[in-house]
């Protein structure tokens, strides 16, 4: 059972000292410049309700719902505030008491967290069931008909920005088990994720082909449970610690010198198992080992020493920005390695992405749970991006990948968003081709 | 009242509700908390007199504030008062390189002041820890100083004319344009660090300087402080005056290497940060004189920035030094006691010693160059025995401060946090003094009451 803010260890409440240090890189008080909307009010807010002096009420949820949770706050803080773990017990408090508890959201957050995203296979079910509705263009026909108002609030809002399912899932393009050509020099897990699964499954596809590629056999479960981030970032701490069982048991740490993930979200998550399973006698010390092997692709592929391509994955030399997803960024501090890669790779011109670190407002379901605030920052996103005047923006979140394409998208801009290790898979892909 | 601040500056800029008023409640102060009934954004000059006309009214205290980034308590709301929040007023509003000036409201951010003169080529040397998210106001407010105090001073040195809503609600301007002004008493001067206890500052009329050609950035690394105090004393008798003069002891320097990961040397007793600017030729003899001063006070490694960026996040790291500490232990309470630059040596080692008496943890850092020292208690504020020795510990520590002909502080200003000691210092005479001062302008006390003195 996670503590409440009650119950927390008062001394992470206590290490914010408020110097203010963390404010201007808070997109949330960068908008409206109110102390409440900003990690030093939240934590204030949290603090006081700890003391007892403030009721857990609707407008702290309000308050809990407008942060992104991007925790570039963390990053910026000096004092080493522990922000995530804050804002995921405040979540959970918030959700415990059913502040915000009505038939509808009731319907979308059981539907989701408690029976899709704990279940791989209804999941994929689902996105078939999307694909063909997708492609038989029901989609575009329910929108001409004027169909879409019979949708309730919040789906209504959400089902512009559904992704484009893919025809293929990830365990129609990987085995279960793969080698490379030459020779095996580490043995690597691959997760597949879910969001990344039903949208950008050739991504994992380029993934294990940049992992083969560099001398990993890599082992992909056909069927792999949600990582639990999802239910981590939104209050149900209970629910992602089982999915971490699940997890453990599937791909036993020990068994592997790595184990692979390519969305920054999941990784964020991934690698604090031990948090959540801190207090399991059968898992803890599992969880431990688990957290030292979990690996995000960027950070693997520079840590053993990446293979430069020796083709470019465009016809003629192409311009390329990177954006940084905030929970690689900020949640995992893995900030140089995407870019090491990207400069490594034959034909590509790297420019900086001014802001490259600013959320992107996409964060989870942010985009519609806030369509305005996410609205204001996708085009401040969007805006500095045209700017560098780049043909690629490279990304490695699927909820940034969708939100940016689809900034880009409306607004006309002839940029692609790929993975970086997409790229990296097409220059080598394109080795043989040249060779 | 409310309902006048309402019409006054837009409903949607007057916030009551517990969860909007409670984050306003504190600055950066610790262990000073205070929730205010109303938080006010007023969004020009004469929406803040009309303010504060409202509250005058009603005999509501109100508290101005910028970032509260403060570190003495000055912005600390009075229980149900009113708070009027300034950040709504952030233009800079004007550039002028022929008059080397620079105009700004209170609530422009400081970084961006010095932005906006370094897009002409100019330079606003104040630079509080906090200039990324300090107002200027908040700066003028509480006379801050700052990393480069050394050679460029604090805030005073570079406020030519305030525009100020006094207690009553009129608008008075202090001060010109003139580099030369002696008309009458200088009341701008009067209001500089009066941490809104005489008036509220709106604008403000800022000397720039033209940006210095080079700079060169390079820090040394000490046995222990005593050494480190040893070789500030020989550059200052030296005759040089670099802009940065800053240490940090062995602890703060372990905290901020953790948070900022630049590689700087952990397993030392004391840091130095030098850093110099001006004519690249001047730059490099004071940089090569320093090296070879501190070299003889037995520095153990000598380093120098390679080029301006890296300079730059030395800096920063000195920067984030204060909130770094506050890794260590749950509450961190800051002082910023100040002494003649020839007693640095003998007020390092006492503040160890006091330290060690009391069996608390102090991390120590600060602008040696300019004597200005930030004992650091890492302590926690739920132990009520040692928040009682740390109590003892500051006491000694200031009548020490004192007895060496200093003050009780440097550049965060007196505020709640220091005004027990105020008449310590000043004496009798000119404490009264002040008092008059306040009661002159502000009789009924409405004015961030409580700050400074009672």
């Amino acid at each position: 059972m996670t503590p409440s803010l009650r119950e927390i260890d008062y001394s992470v409440l206590q290490q914010c000292m408020h110097c203010g240090m963390c404010l201007p890189t808070c997109p949330t008080y960068d908008t409206t410049r109110r102390e409440r909307n900003s990690p030093r009010g939240r934590i204030a807010l949290m603090r006081s309700i700890a003391d007892g002096e403030l009721q857990l009420g609707k407008e702290f949820a309000k308050e809990m719902s407008y942060c992104l949770g991007c925790l570039a706050c963390q990053t910026a803080c000096p004092a080493g505030v522990d922000y995530a773990r804050l804002f995921e017990t405040a979540r959970a408090d918030i959700e415990r008491q059913g502040i915000q508890d009505e038939p509808s959201r009731i319907f979308w957050r059981t539907l989701t967290l408690r029976i899709l995203f704990m279940n791989p296979r209804l999941l994929r079910l689902a996105g078939r069931v999307l694909y063909f509705y997708q492609k038989a263009g029901f989609d575009r026909a329910m929108r001409r008909l004027g169909l879409m108002r019979l949708l309730p609030g919040n789906l209504r809002r959400l089902e512009p920005q559904t992704p484009q399912v893919c025809s293929r899932f990830s365990h129609d393009l990987i085995r279960a088990d793969e080698s490379p050509a030459g020779e095996t020099r580490h043995r690597v897990a691959l997760l597949t994720g879910c969001v990344q699964d039903l949208a950008f499954s050739s991504i994992n596809r380029d993934t294990a082909d940049v992992l083969l590629a560099n001398g990993c056999a890599v082992h992909t479960p056909a069927w792999q449970p949600c990582c639990g981030s999802l239910h981590a970032h939104n209050g149900e701490p209970e629910m992602a610690a089982v999915l971490a069982r699940r997890m453990i048991d599937l791909l036993p740490p020990e068994e592997f010198d790595a184990i692979i993930t390519n969305a920054g979200g999941c990784g964020s998550h991934l690698r604090h198992y031990s948090h959540l399973l801190a207090d399991d006698p059968r898992y803890a010390e599992r969880a431990r080992e688990w957290d030292r092997k979990v690996r995000d692709i960027h950070e693997w592929l520079v840590a053993i020493g990446p293979r430069v391509p020796g083709a470019s994955p465009f016809e003629s030399e192409t311009t390329v920005t990177y954006h940084e997803s905030c929970h690689l960024t900020h949640g995992q501090k893995i900030v140089a390695q995407p870019r090491v890669l990207l400069r490594m790779i034959p034909g590509l011109r790297y420019v900086e992405l001014p802001e490259a670190s600013w959320c992107c407002g996409s964060a989870g379901v942010y985009n519609i749970t806030q369509p305005e605030q996410s609205a204001r920052m996708l085009d401040r996103k969007i805006s500095h991006i045209a700017g560098t005047r780049a043909l690629v923006l490279a990304t490695s979140n699927p909820g940034c990948h969708l939100q940016i394409a689809r900034g880009l998208r409306e607004q006309g801009l002839a940029v692609t968003v790929e993975q970086p290790v997409t790229l990296l898979a097409r220059a080598y892909r394109r080795e043989t081709l040249s060779a | 009242m409310i309902a006048e601040f309402r019409s006054a500056v837009g409903p949607e800029h007057v916030l009551t509700s517990p969860e909007d008023t409670l984050p306003y409640g504190f600055d950066g102060t610790a262990t000073l908390r205070c929730s205010p009934g109303v938080v006010v954004f007023p969004g020009n000059t004469a929406e803040v007199a009309e303010c504060v006309r409202i509250a005058g009214r009603y005999g509501a205290p109100v508290v101005t504030r910028g970032s509260g980034t403060g570190l003495s308590g000055g912005s600390v709301p009075v229980k149900d008062g009113v708070v009027l929040c300034l950040v709504r007023m952030d233009a800079i509003l004007e550039v002028d390189p022929r008059n080397l000036t620079l105009r700004a409201q209170c609530g422009a951010i400081t970084l961006k002041v010095d932005e906006a003169a370094a897009a002409h080529g100019l330079f606003y040397p104040p630079d509080p820890g906090s200039l990324k998210i300090s107002t200027i106001g908040g700066n003028v407010a509480e006379n801050s100083g700052g990393l480069r105090g050394l050679k460029y001073g604090v805030t005073r040195d570079y406020v030519m004319a305030l525009e100020v809503v006094l207690p009553d609600g009129s608008i008075a301007k202090l001060g010109n344009g003139c580099v030369k002004d002696v008309a009458g008493y200088s009341l701008k001067d009067l209001f500089i660090g009066s941490e809104g206890t005489l008036g509220i500052v709106t604008e403000v009329l800022l000397k720039v300087l033209p940006r210095p050609a080079a700079r060169k950035t390079m820090l040394a690394t000490f046995e222990d402080m005593e050494s480190a105090a040893k070789a500030v004393s020989a550059i200052i008798a030296a005759k040089i005056i670099p802009c940065t003069l800053e240490f940090l002891d062995g602890m703060t320097v372990r905290c901020v290497e953790e948070y900022a990961g630049i590689g700087l040397p952990v397993d030392c007793g004391a840091l130095l940060l030098m850093e110099t600017d001006g004519h690249p030729a001047a730059v490099e003899d004071e940089a090569a004189c320093m090296v070879e001063i501190v070299r003889e006070h037995g520095a153990h490694e000598i380093r120098t920035a390679k080029d301006a960026e890296e300079g730059l996040k030395l800096a920063s790291a000195r920067r984030s030094a204060f909130s770094a500490l506050a890794r260590v232990r749950p509450t961190t309470i800051l002082e910023d006691v100040t002494v003649p630059r020839s007693a640095l040596a003998e007020m390092v080692a006492y503040i160890a010693a006091v330290a060690a008496k009391h069996g608390l943890m102090v991390g120590t850092f600060g602008h040696m160059g300019d004597g200005n020292l930030h004992p650091t208690f890492l302590t926690d504020e739920r132990n009520a025995d040692e928040m009682e020795r740390v109590h003892l510990a500051l006491e000694e520590i200031v009548a020490k401060t004192l007895a060496l002909g200093g003050t009780i502080t440097g550049e965060h200003g007196v505020g709640l946090a220091k005004k027990m000691w105020l008449k310590r210092q000043m004496g009798d005479a000119s404490y009264e003094l002040m008092k008059l001062v306040k009661a002159s302008l502000d009789p009924r006390g409405l004015l961030n009451p409580g700050k400074i003195f009672d």
